[in-house]
């Protein structure tokens, strides 16, 4: 009796398999088209709401941002040690090459403090209105945020940190990038090199106005310089207040005329080993940031 | 399997439990991996890695243990990676399924071959999707972006491809083998 109920049991099952082995099979088959198209779809939402996208990504990197966060100190130790290693070979020239600039930086700090003197009393004589006081925080750079085709890195920062779109990214040597996105405890900086960066820049020397284009490489490009105020090679680059994104002379880097005659930045920020950067708030308000252009209804204008 | 005459352990909790960690092997170590690849590791060229990771595991498990890596884990493990690589999302989707269904065609072939035949064929495959990837990213960004990192991408995933494969075939036949759980 028992053993009679289980074959039954084993039979029925054995029906409705037998039934849903092609449909299954169909289904199985019919899965890979239909997330290929999903993915052509996916495609075309990313590009047309970037808003979506952008929440995504950073709902990702805030999740993560604390965890590799935690990670980036003893990461950062340990490359620091093996490069410790590497330096060992190389201490005696290390030390002659260093000696030698510090000979030449005593000269050039005696000349700075000459000129500070000088400037502070011909700032006194004109009284001349101090620049106000910039607000920075510094956060801690824990990723790479560029991915293949881009060059961008990803911040952690506190939750309370007034981090906003366009504030401007430097580390301990020069202008690094702008703040694109943010999230709550994470913000994505996109690098001076990255191919969709455009920034306005001065060339110190001639006071001519360009235009330094990312290319994805290590070395920006200078594009739409004055007539006749051509760059030169070693002539310092800093921001322009052009366009009201950036205040007026960060330091930017050094122009480099390649072996191939094009007119190149090197940059003076070591965006290649970022760690700590500082994030200034210079209330510039030039580019507006995409989702902050919203169509104004059309009667508006008209009842003014 | 279970329709097969024979004796088998019984169906307990903790070894249904032991199965399903199996059965999710494959699916978990790549997305773990692909979190790795996006640490703070300093590396150069840590963007291509991320892509080599992802391309490298799908095509290995897609051959190898396609019971584990069903076309809609490739699609979340495509999503991942676009989040994570902060590219145009649907770039890496489309092409790891595009790598999965190539895999799964070929897999009748291929798994009866060499690990040099696998290893050719899935130099042609990196190629193929580094070219797509650029293609598409230059498409959805209006921009003609320059190639090198395609081909730094295909020859890094190329070249990553036998180191790690040989620590999934040691996985495949010991943790992702829901069969000796």
């Amino acid at each position: 009796m028992l053993q009679n109920g289980a074959r039954q049991r084993g039979a029925r099952a054995n029906d409705m398999i037998r039934l849903s082995i092609p449909v299954r099979q169909a289904l199985a088959r019919l899965t890979l088209p239909v997330l290929i198209a999903a993915s052509f779809v996916l495609l075309l939402v990313g590009k047309a709401d970037t808003v979506l996208t952008e929440r995504a990504r950073m709902a990702l990197a805030d999740a993560l941002a604390p965890l590799y966060g935690v990670l980036a100190a003893p990461l950062g130790n340990l490359r620091a040690g093996v490069e410790e290693v590497g330096g060992l070979f190389e201490l005696r020239s290390e030390n002659a090459r260093l000696r030698a600039e510090n000979e030449r930086l005593r000269q050039w700090q005696s000349v700075a403090l000459a000129l500070e003197a000088e400037n502070a009393a011909l700032k006194a004589n004109l009284h001349w209105i101090p620049d106000p006081a910039v607000n920075y925080v510094t956060a801690r750079v824990v990723a790479d945020a560029g991915g293949v085709y881009a060059r961008a890195v990803l911040l952690s920062t506190g939750p309370h940190a007034r981090i906003a779109k366009g504030q401007i990214a430097l580390d301990d040597r020069g202008l690094v990038g702008r703040v694109t996105e943010r999230g709550t405890r994470s913000a994505r900086v996109l690098l001076i090199t990255d191919i969709n960066s455009r920034i306005p820049v001065r060339l110190e020397r001639s006071r001519g106005q360009a235009i330094l284009v990312g290319t994805n490489g290590p070395r920006p490009r200078l594009m739409y310089w004055t007539e006749g105020q051509a760059p030169q090679d070693g002539e310092r680059v800093v921001t322009s207040g052009e366009a009201n994104a950036f205040p007026s002379g960060l330091p930017v880097g050094t122009v480099r005329i390649s072996e191939q005659g094009a007119v190149e930045v090197e940059p003076a920020a070591r965006l290649d080993r970022l760690q700590i950067v500082r994030i200034f708030d210079y209330g510039g308000h030039g580019i507006v940031p995409p989702e902050g252009v919203v169509p104004r209804p059309q009667g508006m204008d008209r009842h003014r | 399997m279970e329709r097969l005459p024979g004796i088998r352990p019984r169906e307990s909790l903790l070894r249904r439990l032991d199965m399903a960690a199996r059965w999710s092997f494959p699916a978990t170590t790549t997305a773990l991996l692909l979190l790795a690849a996006a640490a703070p590791l300093g590396l150069p060229g840590q963007g291509e890695l991320q892509a080599a990771i992802a391309l490298a595991c799908v095509y290995f498990w897609s051959l190898f243990r396609p019971a584990s890596l069903p076309p809609v884990v490739v699609f979340a493990i495509g999503l991942l990676a676009d989040l994570l690589s902060f590219g145009p999302p649907g770039v890496g989707v489309l092409t790891l399924l595009l790598v999965h269904g190539l895999a799964m065609r070929w897999r009748r072939v291929l798994v009866r071959q060499s690990f040099l035949l696998v290893w050719l064929a899935f130099v042609g495959v990196a190629a193929g999707a580094a070219a797509l990837e650029w293609a598409l990213t230059s498409v959805l960004t209006f921009r003609l972006l320059p190639p090198a990192p395609g081909f730094l991408q295909a020859a890094l995933t190329a070249g990553l491809y036998p180191a790690l494969a040989t620590l999934l075939t040691r996985a495949h036949q010991s943790l992702a083998a829901p069969e000796r759980a």
